[in-house]
């Protein structure tokens, strides 16, 4: 990727930091504004509340992905203040988790504790989905300054690493749900192996640099003599 | 069961009530929209359809539920019709390219008299009814919706089914020029019953909803509904039947073998098994209500199932 252009890699200030930071939190909720007004304008079609699961749980993916996407981007562009606005996108993600979950245990379910039970027991997809948004729950409180003081970064990191699993978990629920068309989990499977995919390329990439830098290092001006021939490249 | 005796005139030779009784009903029906034409024209709220042909004088059915009716707007941009869409709103959206006319059935297979019936024929080849029945999908949601047709013995006794016909197949149309073409389900669309199944008088051949004739979404211009099965049963835009020997293979058990049976009567002690079957979510009401066994149809149809263990044969 060529390099940017200085104007666009340079840090926002503070204040334009806090611009960018609320633009974008108002543009995240958007897609509730649009849901909430179809519903109060009976707009959302012959089944408002089956519109309103599969809104809710399209929007946990999208941000999902969205928050997945902000490490690579910043090691793409360079742009590395990106990854301040990582913790509201996740935690817009748990936004429209807690959305979805709420619509099926109120709206679909109506608190019928004994039914959910016996779907989150017996339905592999609710199953999946479920465990997904129990293991949102502590990634969402710990997503704060303090947490990260009291937990330690190192600690901090590897209890958010859990994310990965999460999008998995989340892909496997919405492919299971389908009926018969896979195309669309599909796309969004696509789309998490990808993200993952690059982190553990860059993983890779950067044990080989380890090893290469571990490895002694001829003295300045001796002459290296190879005790094997050259293997052709 | 009520024993009709045949009459000595085909119906097929008599004018349709259709045509000789609804003159009048024709011309109130234009008036009306004149009507809301100028309405629109006025620029005035309007609560005129697209113009859809109007079926009747319709005979009204004993086996009709009087629950309160699915609106016609759920009716019609709810759907399940995977050739134009695996969203519910796509096929009101995309079946309009359908063209319903000329259309035939072919009825073919083990029969005495196997023959090709056009669309005109098959609306005048028995009394239209009204039949406002249950549809339950094997999604968990459901609608009542005043189907018009036949039963569809009426139709299968015109080609003098043989004795050694014990399946009905009834196959799709499929046109990949205007359809899905990727292979959600192994396309045309074909579905099954068995032959009493077939020939039960609530098995309804069905050619319009709400007093008109069918829209291309509910699978005009021709389709089959077989109340007490899940929906998908329910074969729309037919373009032939077939009497065979063999239980047909169906689309939706070819796709999931463990999830679709041949038979699929709704059930609510035996679940789907990714998600439950006890209760369904009539569209229009907030809080789920119970499934009933075969749909609530558990009188006319339990015996055809006699015998059967119904977790098996699911």
């Amino acid at each position: 990727m060529p390099p940017l252009p200085a104007s666009m890699t340079k840090t926002p200030s503070a204040a334009q930091l806090t611009a960018i930071k609320a633009a974008l939190f108002a543009l995240c909720l958007v897609p509730f504004a649009l849901y909430a007004r179809r519903w109060f304008d009976d707009a959302l079609g012959a089944n408002p509340i089956e519109a309103i699961t599969r809104g809710s749980g399209d929007w946990t993916l999208r941000f999902l992905l969205i928050t997945l996407a902000v490490t690579p981007l910043r090691k793409l562009t360079g742009l590395n203040w990106l990854l301040r606005l990582r913790r509201m996108l996740g935690l817009f993600a748990f936004f429209y988790a807690s959305l979805h979950f709420t619509t099926y245990f109120w709206l679909d379910q109506f608190f019928d504790l004994q039914s959910i039970a016996h779907d989150i027991m017996k339905r592999p997809f609710i199953t999946v989905g479920f465990s997904a948004f129990v293991l949102l729950i502590p990634l969402a409180l710990t997503s704060n300054n303090y947490a990260i003081r009291r937990l330690g970064g190192r600690r901090w990191q590897s209890l958010h690493r859990s994310v990965y699993a999460i999008g998995i978990l989340a892909i496997v629920h919405y492919w299971w749900l389908v009926k018969a068309d896979i195309l669309e989990p599909m796309i969004y499977g696509l789309i998490l192996a990808a993200l993952l995919g690059v982190r553990g390329w860059w993983r890779e990439l950067e044990r080989r640099r380890q090893i290469a830098a571990s490895m002694p290092r001829p003295m300045p001006g001796a002459k290296v003599i190879p005790l094997v021939a050259k293997s052709p490249r | 069961m009520r024993i009709l005796r045949p009459s000595d005139i085909l119906p097929s030779e008599i004018t349709p009530r259709a045509l000789f009784e609804d003159r009048r009903r024709f011309l109130l029906g234009a008036g009306a929209t004149l009507a809301a034409g100028a309405a629109m024209w006025a620029g005035l709220p309007s609560e005129a359809r697209a113009a859809a042909a109007k079926l009747g004088p319709l005979a009204r059915s004993p086996l009709s539920s009087d629950e309160p009716q699915t609106p016609y707007k759920s009716v019609t941009t709810y759907n399940n019709y995977y050739e134009f869409g695996t969203d519910k709103e796509d096929p009101a959206a995309n079946a309009g390219k359908l063209a319903v006319r000329p259309w035939t059935v072919r009825v073919e297979g083990l029969a005495g008299k196997p023959r090709t019936f056009d669309i005109d024929e098959l609306l005048r080849l028995a009394p239209l009814e009204e039949r406002v029945y249950r549809l339950r999908c094997v999604e968990a949601w459901s609608m009542v919706i005043p189907w018009v047709g036949f039963p569809l013995s009426a139709l299968l006794k015109q080609v003098d089914p043989q004795g050694s016909a014990k399946y009905v197949e009834f196959v799709t149309h499929y046109d990949p020029k205007i359809m899905m073409r990727r292979p959600v389900l192994d396309w045309p669309y074909t579905e099954g019953l068995r032959m009493d199944e077939a020939m039960h008088p609530l098995t309804l051949l069905t050619l319009g909803l709400y007093g008109e004739v069918l829209p291309n979404q509910n699978g005009a211009p021709v389709r089959v509904v077989v109340p007490w099965k899940y929906g998908f049963k329910s074969a729309k835009s037919i373009v032939a039947i077939r009497l065979v020997e063999k239980e047909p293979r169906t689309a939706w058990n070819k796709s999931a073998p463990s999830e679709y049976g041949f038979y699929s009567n709704v059930n609510p002690n035996v679940d789907h098994p990714r998600w439950s079957q006890a209760t369904e979510r009539r569209l229009g009401e907030f809080r789920k209500r119970p499934t009933l066994m075969f749909n609530g149809y558990a009188e006319q149809v339990a015996s055809l199932y006699q015998g059967m263990d119904l977790r098996k044969s699911f």
